[in-house]
């Protein structure tokens, strides 16, 4: 797994081994098997997330309480090569109402082999949240910020 | 890769580092709480506070006779920070199950 980043993107790759249309479908429909069971901004414990495959769609959380949280919006969908989503999240941590301050995640898979697949992403435009940006320490200081969450994650994934 | 990588997300490379990132997110820090919550030294604490300072992602200041250090809430290179750590553990997990 690499990363790099310019002045305002985060790229990642990963190659993976499964073949190509696995590997998008678990990424988009199978979401909610690998996303970090804590990073969600729902009040109510998570009962699921969705992924709607088309374009308009949206990637959201639903609560055991039967709300939701809508934190992406589907811009492009081409299985099994690529998805484009919207990351409607603020540096506050609640959602973004006004698109022109949300940042887009561009994901890219490739068939290296019939049961290997590099997948890239570039989590871009990450500049457009600039407002409320001086917000961000008290948002990450919040129960659910992401470093703490993600490492009980990976902590699990481990046990 | 490492040639267009950013100061910060270099600057977190190091798992002490990181370490020290995560807790500063939970909230500002003096150099002895850091210390007294993992396993280096003070004057390493100090050492890997003045990169993490140098890479733009944090800030210090005087409150009374202590400093605290705390993530700098300027600028996008903290938010890349965060999400580039994000990212690289969901990739993780994403493999995971990809595979089973």
């Amino acid at each position: 797994m690499t990363t790099q980043a310019t002045d305002t993107a985060v790229r990642t790759s990963i190659v993976v081994e499964a073949p190509i249309e696995r590997a998008f479908s678990v990424f988009t429909k199978d979401i909610g098997s690998w996303w970090p069971p804590d990073h969600h901004i729902l009040e109510a414990q998570l009962a699921e997330m969705i992924f709607e495959p088309r374009e308009g769609g949206h990637v959201y959380d639903r609560g055991v309480d039967g709300r939701e949280c809508r934190f992406a919006r589907v811009l492009t969908y081409e299985p099994p090569n690529r998805v484009v989503f919207s990351w409607d999240i603020n540096p506050r941590w609640k959602i973004e109402t006004d698109r022109a301050n949300t940042s887009e995640v561009e994901v890219r898979f490739t068939a290296e082999a019939p049961s290997r697949t590099r997948i890239e992403l570039e989590h871009r435009h990450l500049d457009r949240h600039g407002e409320g940006w001086e917000s961000l320490r008290d948002a990450v200081r919040s129960p659910g910020g992401w470093p703490q969450t993600l490492e009980a994650f990976a902590n699990r994934l481990k046990s | 890769m490492t040639t267009d990588r950013a100061p910060g997300l270099s600057a977190l490379g190091d798992p002490t580092r990181r370490a020290i990132f995560e807790r500063l997110a939970d909230g500002p820090r003096a150099v002895g709480e850091l210390a007294g919550d993992l396993p280096v030294s003070r004057p390493a604490v100090s050492q890997h506070l003045k990169v993490l300072k140098d890479a733009g992602l944090v800030i210090d200041r005087a409150v009374g006779n202590r400093r605290l250090y705390q993530l700098d809430p300027q600028g996008v290179g903290t938010l890349r920070a965060y999400l580039d750590q994000f990212w690289n553990r969901a990739f993780t997990a994403f493999k995971a199950a990809v595979e089973q």
